[in-house]
């Protein structure tokens, strides 16, 4: 595959109005319109001022532990055959996933912003822990969103959320999981918009939100593309994310998207299998529309009525997706395909046994992806996979599916 | 012309406060709706707003979130609300029919095949509550070749300078969100409102209807004291929720309906009768 795309038009998105092409802009009611233009306002302000950047990397460095690594996966690369696969391991990151970068980012806009209240809505309760965590550290109020079934399914999560202090909200409309947690916070936001600051947990929702998640996320590609060359000489032949919502895969693309030689693979949940219709894949089989604020890619029916979805990882249960991912499917510079629950369980043993790295069940489904595409591959080109996140999280859900009885409850 | 203008005209004239009555089409059945909203009609209904039920009702409360719920899970779509409408037309041709709901419906059907659709059901005003001014543009367009409004909707939170961009484009009337939050919360603030309403009305001569937290006639009868227009949605909607408990045989919908409508409307009424 030759990518031939004019290298200057990534800098260019989202425009004034917060689109990226025909996606993005503020699909949102009246009443948080205000908000919004005083988020935009303070953070165009705040992205180049060295202060607000240093405040941030020191963040970074101090307190989730940047940089990651990326480390090369030799046995498990061995084993495949094909070409040699690094990881870049968000998994080191402090509270185990790449969540925790634009937490800090926003954490620190709400402090700017003066404002004692935060909000999020998490699907695995990575982004509710992360939520949870700098709430902890800055001292303000947490609640956290959460679909009922994900409670369930994610009942560690839950806990350390608890732990850290932060109120967590069953959510229990709709299909409960991560859409309508991100309904009820949004409703909770446009109840208290004086004091409170709403953290989105993944690049969508309405302008800027897309645009400020990924500049914050943008700095696992910043380091890894440096990591690359120090270790490789060169860059990636291709890079591989999971994608949910779409934070963990623009972070690790953002960097590379003018550099047309490297390929890009955005792996979405193929569920059941995207022919069965259970499935959380909307840029693999879904329609352009508006929901949560912004126009992109949606599972929805005939009537655009939202669909349910499905996936083992509650991460990637949402039928969205970040609006700069439509466009960059659009226009053609990252492949979007899918990985099953069988695919990605399948993964989530093998790396755990052969490289000692338990992954999460979402990042599972970009390893079981990686596989595949190594195996096309050469020794002498190179793959890197973002490991978003760590697994202990999932080890309930994997343990029922294997019909193990961890005798918990 | 839709029938928005001309009815505010003929209260202005009769120095009268127009009553909004919500329903979520659909809820708890379609056999329900067209029944319940001639009945509103003749309870002292001036004009009404008919939900179109959204998966993602991201704007409503607990309320009138069951109530899409029902809806759908009857199988309610934009297309099956607007012959609803249809029917109702059959035998009202003056009551002004406001659609109220959210734009992905809108998206899928494409906005212009939308507009035709209302034109031909007989629709006089759209409120999309997810296309502010931003977004709204291309939809507004579609709907003003077809003399349908946009119903705009203000609220606290917005700012002088949006009331002025915002009045400019609007047509038929004003919707104020009476309160941060979503629909059927208790913390309405008439003061708070009395004066958002002044401000308003420095920038536009068009009617303002209030809606948001006004549950009862006393609540209504204070709002109608400053606004053109007075909604209420969850109050109605917890009716037809209370007669789904009840069996559903839709009569105490309708006969309940009735009472707390004509309740309301002598509350508003109060407003103007000194
Ligand atoms: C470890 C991990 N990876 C990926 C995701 C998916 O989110 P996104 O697509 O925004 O990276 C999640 C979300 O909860 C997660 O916890």
């Amino acid at each position: 595959m030759t990518i031939d795309i004019n290298p200057d038009l990534y800098a260019q998105v989202p425009d004034e109005h917060g689109r990226y092409g025909i996606y993005g802009g503020k699909f949102v009611a009246e009443t948080l319109m205000s908000a919004l233009a005083e988020l935009e306002a303070l953070y165009n302000h705040l992205k180049d001022d060295p202060v607000f950047l240093r405040e941030f990397d020191l963040d970074l460095a101090h307190y989730v532990g940047r940089p990651s690594p990326l480390y090369e996966a030799a046995r498990w690369s061995d084993m495949i055959g094909g070409a040699r696969i690094y990881l870049k391991r968000e998994d080191l990151n402090h509270t185990g996933a790449h969540k925790v970068n634009n937490t800090i980012g926003q954490a620190l806009l709400a402090k700017y912003m003066g404002k004692k209240r935060v909000i999020a809505e998490t699907g695995a309760g990575q982004h509710g822990v992360a939520s949870a965590t700098v709430a902890a550290r800055l001292g303000l109020e947490c609640h956290v969103f959460m679909g009922a079934e994900d409670v369930k399914r994610q009942s560690l999560n839950v806990y350390r959320m608890k732990l850290l202090g932060a109120q967590v909200v069953p959510v229990t409309s709709g299909s409960k999981t991560l859409k309508d947690a991100m309904n009820e916070a949004l409703r909770d936001w446009v109840t208290n918009v004086d004091n409170t600051f709403y953290i989105i947990g993944t690049v969508a929702g309405p302008h800027p939100y897309p645009m400020l998640v990924r500049d914050f996320q943008s700095v696992i590609g910043r380091e890894a593309r440096a990591q690359s060359l120090a270790m490789t000489g060169k860059l990636p032949d291709a890079l591989v994310a999971c994608v949910g919502g779409g934070s963990n895969a623009i972070g690790l693309f953002h960097p590379f998207l003018s550099d047309n030689e490297v390929a890009m693979y955005g792996v979405e949940a193929g569920g059941k299998g995207v022919e069965t219709g259970e499935h959380a894949a909307p840029l693999s089989a879904g329609i352009p529309g508006v929901l949560h604020g912004n126009r992109t890619y949606l599972m929805q029916d005939e009537n655009g009525q939202i669909m349910h979805t499905h996936s083992v990882s509650a991460g990637l249960d949402y039928p969205g997706v970040g609006p700069e991912h439509s466009w960059l499917k659009d226009i053609g510079r990252v492949n979007y395909v899918d990985a099953t629950d069988t695919e990605a369980l399948a993964a989530f043993h093998r790396v755990t046994r052969i490289e000692g790295i338990m992954p999460a069940l979402e990042t599972a489904h970009a390893l079981a992806y990686a596989e595949k595409l190594a195996a096309e591959m050469t020794p002498d080109q190179h793959i890197i996979v973002n490991l978003s996140g760590r697994g202990d999280k999932d080890i309930l859900t994997v343990a029922e599916i294997d019909g193990i009885d961890l005798g918990a409850s | 012309m839709s029938r928005l203008g001309p009815l505010f005209d003929t209260l202005r004239a009769q120095n009268r406060r127009a009553l909004i009555p919500y329903l979520v089409a659909g809820d708890p059945d379609e056999a329900l709706t067209v029944p319940l909203m001639h009945s509103l009609v003749a309870a002292g209904a001036d004009i009404i707003e008919v939900g179109v039920p959204f998966s993602d009702p991201m704007s409503e409360g607990p309320t009138i979130q069951k109530g899409h719920e029902r809806a759908l899970e009857g199988g309610t779509s934009l297309l099956s609300t607007l012959a609803l409408v249809k029917q109702f037309r059959e035998t009202n041709s003056e009551t002004p029919l406001v659609l109220m709901g959210y734009a992905n419906p809108l998206e899928r059907k494409g906005y212009a095949a939308v507009a035709d659709a209302c034109a031909e059901a007989g629709i006089d005003g759209l409120i999309t509550v997810d296309l502010p001014p931003e977004e709204v543009a291309d939809m507004n367009t579609e709907l003003q070749r077809r003399n349908i409004d946009n119903i705009f909707l203000i609220s606290p939170t917005t700012s002088d300078e949006r009331i002025v961009t915002i009045t400019a484009q609007a047509s038929g009337f004003i919707y104020y969100v009476a309160l941060k939050g979503v629909t059927g919360a208790g913390h309405l603030d008439t003061d708070a409102v009395e004066a958002h309403l002044a401000t308003i009305r420095e920038h536009t001569d068009l009617p303002v209807a209030v809606g948001f937290g006004i549950k009862d006639a006393n609540t209504a009868a204070t709002v109608a004291g400053c606004a053109d227009a007075v909604v209420v949605g969850s109050a109605l909607v917890d009716l037809v929720a209370k007669d789904l408990i009840a069996g559903g045989s839709h009569d105490s919908a309708i006969s309940g309906a009735q009472s707390l409508i004509s309740s309301i409307r002598n509350g508003v009424n109060l407003a103007t009768s000194n």
